[in-house]
Order: C-alpha cells, then sequence, then structure tokens
C-alpha cells in the first residue's frame, strides 16, 4: 500500500434511524484531517456497504446508529465484509450502552465512538484502526 | 386602559387551581406584572401567552414520551406513568413503523421494538391502549410518514371501543415536511407526503373537534444542529407551508388553524430558548392575521409542547443531566408551555429505564410545586434583556422566511418544496452543526465531563435491556394474524387506497380505516400508496 495515499473512508447509517448530526460531523471532520470520505448517508445495508468498499476501495469504515440495533446490525456488517473477502476495519459511531462495547469489539468491531468523543479521537482512532488493519494483512489490491 | 380592562376580564373569567399564588414567605402575587399600557397574556400578538391565566388555570400538561417492545410491554409502561401523575400518554413506535415497514421486513431485522413499540396491525393497536379510555386521555402519537394509516388504526380501536370520534383527544404529529430537512424518516416524495397531511387535517376537522391533526416540529431540526432561529424560522414556515396546503384542499383557515400545535426544543441556552418561544407566539399570530386572514382568536394563539434536548445530555457522567434537563424544563415553563417531556438522564446511553423516566417526571413536578414560577404569566417580559432577544430572533427568523417567499415565488409552500429539493436546509444545519462541535472542539462552549470537568467518569448506570425475543414474539403474532384474517377483504382495502391515492381530491382516511379494520399492516397500506406516490432518496450531501 502506498503509504502516501490519503486514508479511504466510508461513511454510512446502517438500519433504518435518520440521526445524521453526528456522521455528517464525521464525515467533515475526517474531510478537514485530510481523509478521502465516501459519504453513503440513509439507510444502508450490510449489502450495499460490502459493495461500497469494494468500488471505492476503502480503507475502513464508520457506521452510525442510534437506533438500539447496534448488536444486530454491526456484526453483520463486519461478516458482510469479511465474507467477501475484505478485512475493512469497522468503527461503530452512535447510541451503544456501555456493557455492549465489549460484546462489538469480541465481535470483531474495530472500535467504538460514543456521544462526546473529541475531534482529536475520531482521527485518532480511525487512523489507528486503519493502520492496525494493515499491518496486520498485507494488502495487495 | 382598554388593554388592561379587557385583560382583567379575561383573566377574571378564567378557572383557577385550588392554589394560593403568593411567594414561599407570604407575599402575594399578581397574575402578570407590567406597566398598564404593556401586553398582557392572551392578548395581540400573544408574545407574553396564549391564555389570560396561563397556569394559574391550568398547569402544563406533563407528558412523558414512551414506548418499546411489544404493545404489551408499552401498555404496561403508560398505566404505570398514568399511576404516578402523567396526564397525557405519548407513545414512541419502533423504527420499522415509522418507517412504513412491518415486522417482518427483510428491511427491520434487529430494529423491531428497540427504539419504540412495534405496532402491525390493529391487533397491536387494541393491545397498546387496552385498559385504557380513549374518550378520557389524552394520547399523543409521534409519527409521521405513516401517520394517516396509524390514526386510521387509533380511530379504529375508538370506533371498536364505543368511544365516540368526537371525544378523542391528542396529537398526531403528522408533520412530515421537517422529515426532509431533519429527521429523515422519509418515505413518498414531499408533494404526495404533504397531500396525506392535509387528508388527516380534514378529516379531523370533520370527525375530531378534540384532536390535533398536526404538531409542526422544531424539536427535530434543533436535533440535527439547528441554531435557536433556524429552529424557529424553519419550523414556522412549516407552519405556513401547512396553511396553505389546507387552504389549497378547500378547508377555510378558521376551521382548521385552531388545531395546529408546535413541538419546539428546549435548549441549554437559557434567555436564548425563552426568548424564542415568545417569539415564536408573536411571529405566528402576525403572519395568521396578516397574510392568512384569520380572524379566530384561537387561530391566532400558538400552543405549543416542548422536550428537552436530548442532544444536550452527555454520556460521561450521565447523572450530571439531570441538572441539565432542569434547567432547560425550566426555560419551557418560564416560556409558557402547553405540555412538557423531560429527557431521562440515561438517554444517551440507551432508551431510559423506568427510574429515570420517573426521575424526569419529578423534575416537571418539583418546578411546578416546590418553585413558584407557575404563580406569575411571562415572568421575564419586560425584561430589557429577553426582550431584546426575543426582537432580534424575530428579526433573524423574518429573513429565513424572506429567503424561503423568494425560492417560491412568493409562496411559502412552494418556497419550502424548493428548498427541501435542493438541500438547502439540510445544508444550513448541517453547517450550523458543525460551527458548533468546532466551538467545542477549541473549547469557546464547555460541556461540562465532556471538554471540562472530565475527571470522575467511574459507574455506568444500569440500562435498560430490550428482550431479544420481542422481534420473535412480534413476527410469531404478526404471522397469526395474517393467516387468519380475510385475504379476499385485504386484497380490496388495498386495491380502494391505490384508487383512491391516485384521486388528488379523495381523502384517503376512510380507506385507511377501512384497511385498518381488515387487519391490512401498516406495511401493505404504506406499499399500497408507495404505488401511486413513489420514493424519496436523499440527496447524498454532506
Amino acid at each position: 500500500m502506498d503509504d502516501e495515499r490519503p486514508l479511504r473512508v466510508l461513511v454510512a447509517k446502517v438500519g433504518l434511524d435518520g440521526h445524521d448530526r453526528g456522521l455528517r460531523i464525521v464525515a467533515r471532520l475526517l474531510r478537514d484531517a485530510g481523509c478521502e470520505v465516501i459519504y453513503a448517508g440513509l439507510r444502508q445495508s450490510t449489502d450495499s456497504i460490502t459493495a461500497t468498499s469494494i468500488e471505492e476501495d476503502v480503507d475502513l469504515v464508520g457506521v452510525s446508529m442510534h437506533n438500539g440495533a447496534h448488536l444486530t446490525l454491526a456484526p453483520a456488517v463486519v461478516d458482510s465484509l469479511r465474507a467477501a473477502g475484505l478485512n475493512t476495519p469497522v468503527v461503530v459511531g452512535g447510541i451503544v450502552p456501555p456493557a455492549d462495547i465489549p460484546v462489538l469489539l469480541a465481535a470483531g468491531v474495530a472500535a467504538v465512538l460514543g456521544p462526546g468523543v473529541s475531534n482529536e479521537e475520531v482521527v485518532a482512532t480511525v487512523r489507528k484502526a486503519a493502520a492496525q488493519s494493515n499491518s496486520e494483512v498485507p494488502v495487495t489490491r | 386602559m382598554a388593554a388592561h380592562s379587557e385583560w382583567q376580564n379575561a383573566y377574571d373569567n378564567s378557572p383557577q387551581r385550588a392554589a394560593s399564588f403568593e411567594t414561599m414567605s407570604g407575599i402575594p402575587l399578581q397574575p402578570v406584572y407590567g406597566p398598564d399600557d404593556a401586553e398582557r397574556p392572551g392578548q395581540w400578538p400573544y408574545t407574553r401567552g396564549p391564555y389570560a391565566s396561563m397556569y394559574r388555570s391550568r398547569l402544563w400538561t406533563m407528558r412523558q414520551f414512551a414506548g418499546f417492545g411489544t404493545a404489551e410491554d408499552t401498555n404496561l409502561r403508560f398505566k404505570e406513568l398514568l399511576r404516578s401523575g402523567s396526564d397525557g400518554l405519548s407513545t414512541a413506535f419502533d423504527m420499522p413503523t415509522l418507517l412504513g415497514r412491518d415486522s417482518d421486513d427483510p428491511l427491520a431485522n434487529g430494529e423491531v421494538g428497540r427504539a419504540g413499540v412495534a405496532i402491525d396491525t390493529l391487533a397491536d393497536m387494541e393491545v397498546l391502549f387496552s385498559d385504557i379510555d380513549l374518550g378520557s386521555v389524552s394520547t399523543s402519537m409521534t409519527i409521521n410518514s405513516p401517520a394517516a394509516p396509524i390514526m386510521a388504526m387509533y380511530v379504529s380501536v375508538a370506533d371498536e371501543t364505543g368511544v365516540d370520534r368526537a371525544r378523542l383527544s391528542g396529537t398526531i404529529q403528522n408533520d412530515i415536511l421537517k422529515e426532509y430537512q431533519a429527521q429523515k424518516e422519509f418515505v413518498f416524495p414531499p408533494r404526495p407526503s404533504v397531500r396525506l397531511v392535509t387528508d388527516v387535517m380534514r378529516f379531523a376537522a370533520a370527525e375530531l373537534p378534540r384532536w390535533h391533526p398536526v404538531s409542526i416540529s422544531g424539536y427535530h431540526i434543533r436535533e440535527a444542529g439547528s441554531t435557536a432561529a433556524q429552529e424557529l424560522a424553519f419550523t414556522l414556515a412549516n407552519g405556513f407551508a401547512y396553511v396553505e396546503a389546507a387552504l389549497a384542499a378547500g378547508l377555510s383557515i378558521d376551521e382548521f388553524a385552531p388545531r395546529l400545535s408546535f413541538f419546539f426544543n428546549a435548549h441549554m441556552d437559557f434567555f436564548e430558548e425563552i426568548a424564542k418561544f415568545r417569539a415564536a407566539r408573536r411571529i405566528w399570530a402576525r403572519w395568521l392575521r396578516d397574510r392568512y386572514g384569520a380572524t379566530d382568536g384561537r387561530s391566532l394563539q400558538l400552543r405549543f409542547h416542548t422536550q428537552t434536548a436530548g442532544v444536550s445530555l452527555t454520556a460521561q457522567q450521565p447523572e450530571v443531566n439531570l441538572v441539565r434537563v432542569a434547567i432547560e424544563a425550566l426555560a419551557g415553563v418560564l416560556g409558557g408551555t402547553q405540555s412538557l417531556h423531560t429527557d431521562s438522564f440515561d438517554e444517551a446511553l440507551a432508551l431510559p429505564t423506568e427510574h429515570a423516566a420517573r426521575l424526569a417526571l419529578r423534575t416537571q413536578q418539583v418546578i411546578a410545586e416546590e418553585t413558584g414560577v407557575v404563580h406569575v404569566a411571562d415572568p421575564l417580559g419586560g425584561s430589557w434583556f429577553v426582550e431584546s432577544l426575543t426582537d432580534e430572533l424575530e428579526g433573524q427568523a423574518e429573513g429565513i422566511f424572506a429567503h424561503l417567499l423568494e425560492a417560491g415565488s412568493g409562496s411559502m409552500l412552494d418556497g419550502t418544496m424548493a428548498c427541501i429539493e435542493n438541500g438547502w436546509f439540510i445544508g444550513e444545519i448541517a453547517d450550523a452543526s458543525y460551527q458548533f462541535q468546532s466551538k467545542l472542539a477549541q473549547g469557546e462552549w464547555i460541556q461540562v465531563g465532556v471538554n471540562g470537568y472530565a475527571e470522575g467518569d467511574d459507574n455506568p448506570p444500569p440500562t435498560l435491556k430490550i428482550d431479544p425475543a420481542v422481534e420473535t414474539r412480534q413476527l410469531a403474532s404478526l404471522s397469526a394474524i395474517k393467516q387468519s384474517r380475510d385475504d379476499d377483504a385485504v386484497r380490496r382495502a388495498l386495491r380502494q387506497i391505490s384508487l383512491h391515492a391516485a384521486e388528488p381530491t379523495t381523502n384517503l382516511m376512510p380507506a385507511l380505516i377501512e384497511a385498518a379494520r381488515c387487519s391490512v399492516t401498516v406495511g401493505e397500506s404504506m406499499r399500497a400508496l408507495e404505488s401511486v406516490f413513489g420514493t424519496w432518496y436523499e440527496r447524498s450531501v454532506a
């Protein structure tokens, strides 16, 4: 992988809820931090996220959920990417009760960003998750 | 002064609560203060409140939003809320229901009964309100795209339980415009969606004299990140758009305007929020009289529900949210709200537990019973600061109205549509929300526990767990209903919906009520409408 290439990040709402304030802010601040952001927006399915990840050759997927369905939908996003042979890390944002965070991490989610995280934390978490994923598996695509 | 004696007459003719209107130390209090020639509450242009006597006659309705799991689960929470002194019910539907998707729709996977109650058929609605007298309780239903089919179900429950439709009291949100701007729970394109809104308004005007068929909502606009002035202006502009749509549908202004109600956010900037509520009343009165020709006083009086700002709640040190909610609720009361929902302190973590929901209600009761702020109407009226802020917000809102009218060549309905279609509202809100986030990032605005005073965030409180079996139970009950209903009747009802949808002047409510009776699901009714109306997709702008 070309180290000079900016990080390409896909951000999406998965499921039905329309709370996109956080997602839009994250999209802008990742752009300001030099990432290339693909904003998929509302009501994305696991299939559409995987398809877009392939088409856009993204380094990381950020999914936002405020619908209480994170325990079902976040692992499904991870599984769908892995089933397509992608090692792309998945970061979850939104309303996630603290007790659910270890469950999501165990299901293969790279990190969970809850309400009130700072801009620096968002950017650092995304960079770290992307870097770890790159070091684990050599990416040859 | 004539104005003063008019107000005095109105006040004297208003009922009074059994309470002593004096300070804790016994100083007697007047119902309102100001020089003799000052505007009084209940007087044009209603800056100081819609009613002459305000909370001396009747406190605001303490209306706590609740809903989760199956209809049985929510029914139990409703009965608990009524027992602990809540006097209105407020229904939260789950995401699939809000989007007009049945529990067995593949898109509903994982979301059934999660963020609200799942309603698929009339049977669910019957269970939701079982042992509750629809003729005496006031019910709010927070739903927009499928508002018409849900309203049809509610009316059907009343019909079945022998409650006269004319006795039904409550509100259905039915405010589709702010969905395209902020909350994003849309299904059909804006134009046919507004037709559904006016169908419910026409039905209510004819049959439900005590019902509020649309609650024009700024709450979600603010939650999406707007400023106070944007919340004020976008909301009232949406209100003007519905007025223009209803007039075009053949209603006369004083026939429906008295039943329009509003729903605002109470955020953390105390005086700005109070000024916003005061400005809203004054703007509405002026526009309804001067632009739309309303003459009935009730058409001019803006009445509103308030909810404290969910977005102001922090996941860090969540108990601190109790303090935030109390301050925001106080702003709503000082601003003269007619009903109030106080958020629970754990809502940045999960749906509220029963314990947290009770504390939220207790917060309202403390304000009502212990602080004395209910004795005097508009206690901040006449404050140079608050009056100036009220004028400033009104001025900013008028600037936004001018932009919308220009976009609509003089029509607020067309201007609102145009600015939905070109993404203007979304862009404005996204800019404001990003600017506020930058203030937080740079420490120009301190949020306690988040970017200041962050130590001591130790023990997260226990959060509400939704039983994962809810989805399975709901799916089983839906499947049983689908197997036992009369399939021919279902087909006929759905055909009728499509036919009526294709005739723009036919009111869809009778066909939707007939469908509800035949156990047609919310999703089936919505797909029948969608086959005629089409589907709306948001332009992907970040």
